[in-house]
């Protein structure tokens, strides 16, 4: 009987324990919850006015969200992601520009996380990674913070650059590669010409979203 | 006077067992606040001597900026779990002892985080999972069972923060060292925790620096920490020599004092 006089005050001291624990997260979470919510909009939005200038669009770009069917061209291998996430821009209630989240699966150390802002003219306004897991002082050029690397794609589209011109300069295209990393600005670059292709391929059934 | 090795093992021991050494209950009685400044910060630094929290240390200490960040985080817990076991330790039954403690922990690294998130998001997404990682950095179980569950609150919330004091200080240290010569600036980024006031505070030591990747690698930061340790082992010898050397003809007196100890 011991034991379960034992057990029982055990197990009430370790519940009290949970409960009060449990209670100190539930507090701060409700403190916290709104600025965090607001930190992560805050991110985004920053993110996107950095690859989409403000004159491009006049909506809420945040939540003009859509989901585009698995496509190989922007990373969804009909796997474990079934859509592509995209952000709308309008200017006065009609298409302006679209914001593409794209993976590029070929990266040195995996799938690399980007977005693509492409306008109506089928020109990339800007790039940036949103996140990797290249190798430090070598891959990682590809983030904004390290080289300007991913400036090279601004303003750049199939009429001003052919096709076959979408590549890292070793392969006989037009991008600079980084010494002693190939892989990844390789990866990098065809993961735009695919994003750029997909609007291609796709742009009335985009513009008319 | 018991060597960096004895201190180390001591309390590897305290944390997984409750076997009651000559040592634990020495440090158990001691309310001398003098001493426990002084074991938190050089005699027991939970990073130089205790080699405790070594991941975090190794990880985020590529910038001042991360060090302090992560530093500052550790801290909080640190004191706040120490007063809560204090607080509780009479109230709590050796079997649940241990589980008790890691809620406690775990709560407050929990609420640290989402603080962060709110106030700090910049640096919060840049120290990413260290953050909630702070909950196995076994210093923090290490003094709340070593001495915060023995310990008045007082004595214990000191005790929590001269550690977490002589971690963060281990922490800017290495990653000032790992900011210099991997980057060649000192304080980049320091806007991610004290706002744009403090974007002038970047110092660019060398211009035109080739980034040293060691220095901002893993492996630099091993090394980095272990001249750290060195020099301090050197200090500590140096001292005790000069020390010795003073006393060398107080035979005596000094084998009273050891007695009485």
């Amino acid at each position: 009987m011991e034991i379960l006089t034992s057990i029982r005050k055990n197990s009430l001291g370790l519940g009290i324990f949970a409960v009060v624990t449990a209670g100190l997260i539930a507090i701060t979470h409700q403190v916290t919850k709104l600025n965090i919510a607001n930190n992560i909009v805050k991110a985004q939005l920053a993110a996107f006015t950095e690859i989409l200038p403000a004159h491009y669009f006049d909506n809420d770009l945040y939540n003009s969200k859509i989901e585009l069917a698995a496509n190989p061209l922007l990373g969804a291998d009909n796997g474990s992601k079934k859509t592509s996430i995209a952000y709308v821009g309008r200017l006065q209630g009609k298409f302006s520009a679209i914001i593409f989240e794209t993976i590029a699966p070929s990266g040195y150390s995996g799938k690399i996380s980007l977005l693509v802002a492409v306008n109506k003219a089928g020109v990339v306004t800007g790039s940036r990674i949103i996140s990797h897991k290249e190798t430090p002082g070598l891959g990682d050029k590809i983030d904004i913070k390290k080289s300007n690397w991913m400036r090279s794609f601004d303003d750049k589209s199939f009429t001003t650059l052919a096709f076959d011109k979408w590549l890292v300069k070793k392969d006989g295209g037009e991008f600079d590669q980084f010494t002693g990393a190939t892989i990844t600005p390789r990866a990098i670059v065809k993961a735009v010409r695919d994003t750029l292709t997909y609007f291609k391929d796709n742009k009335t059934a985009l513009i008319n979203q | 006077m018991s060597t960096t090795a004895d201190n180390a093992t001591n309390v590897a021991i305290d944390t997984t067992t409750d076997s009651t050494t000559d040592k634990e209950t020495t440090e158990a009685s001691q309310r001398n606040y003098a001493e426990i400044v002084y074991n938190g910060i050089w005699k027991n630094n939970p990073a130089l001597v205790q080699l405790l929290g070594l991941c975090p240390l190794l990880a985020v200490t590529s910038t001042v900026v991360n060090a302090i960040g992560l530093g500052l985080a550790t801290l909080v817990v640190l004191v706040g779990s120490n007063i809560a076991v204090s607080l509780i330790r009479n109230y709590v039954t050796d079997a649940v002892r241990l589980p008790a403690f890691v809620m406690i922990i775990a709560s407050f690294v929990t609420s640290i985080e989402l603080v962060m998130q709110a106030y700090t998001y910049e640096l919060y997404q840049i120290l990413g999972i260290f953050i909630p990682l702070i909950v196995t950095n076994c210093a923090i179980l290490g003094r709340a069972d070593a001495y915060a569950a023995r310990n008045p609150v007082l004595p214990s919330a000191l005790d929590g923060l001269m550690m977490g004091l002589g971690f963060m200080a281990v922490l800017v240290i290495l990653g000032a060292m790992r900011e210099l010569i991997g980057q060649g600036t000192l304080f980049t980024d320091m806007s991610l925790l004290f706002g744009d006031m403090a974007i002038g505070w970047k110092l660019v030591i060398f211009s035109n620096y080739p980034d040293v990747l060691f220095a901002i690698l893993p492996p630099g930061a091993f090394i980095g920490l272990g001249l750290l340790i060195a020099a301090k082992n050197y200090w500590d010898a140096k001292a005790k020599t000069r020390f010795d050397k003073l006393h060398e003809n107080d035979e005596k007196v000094s084998r009273r004092v050891r007695v009485t100890d």
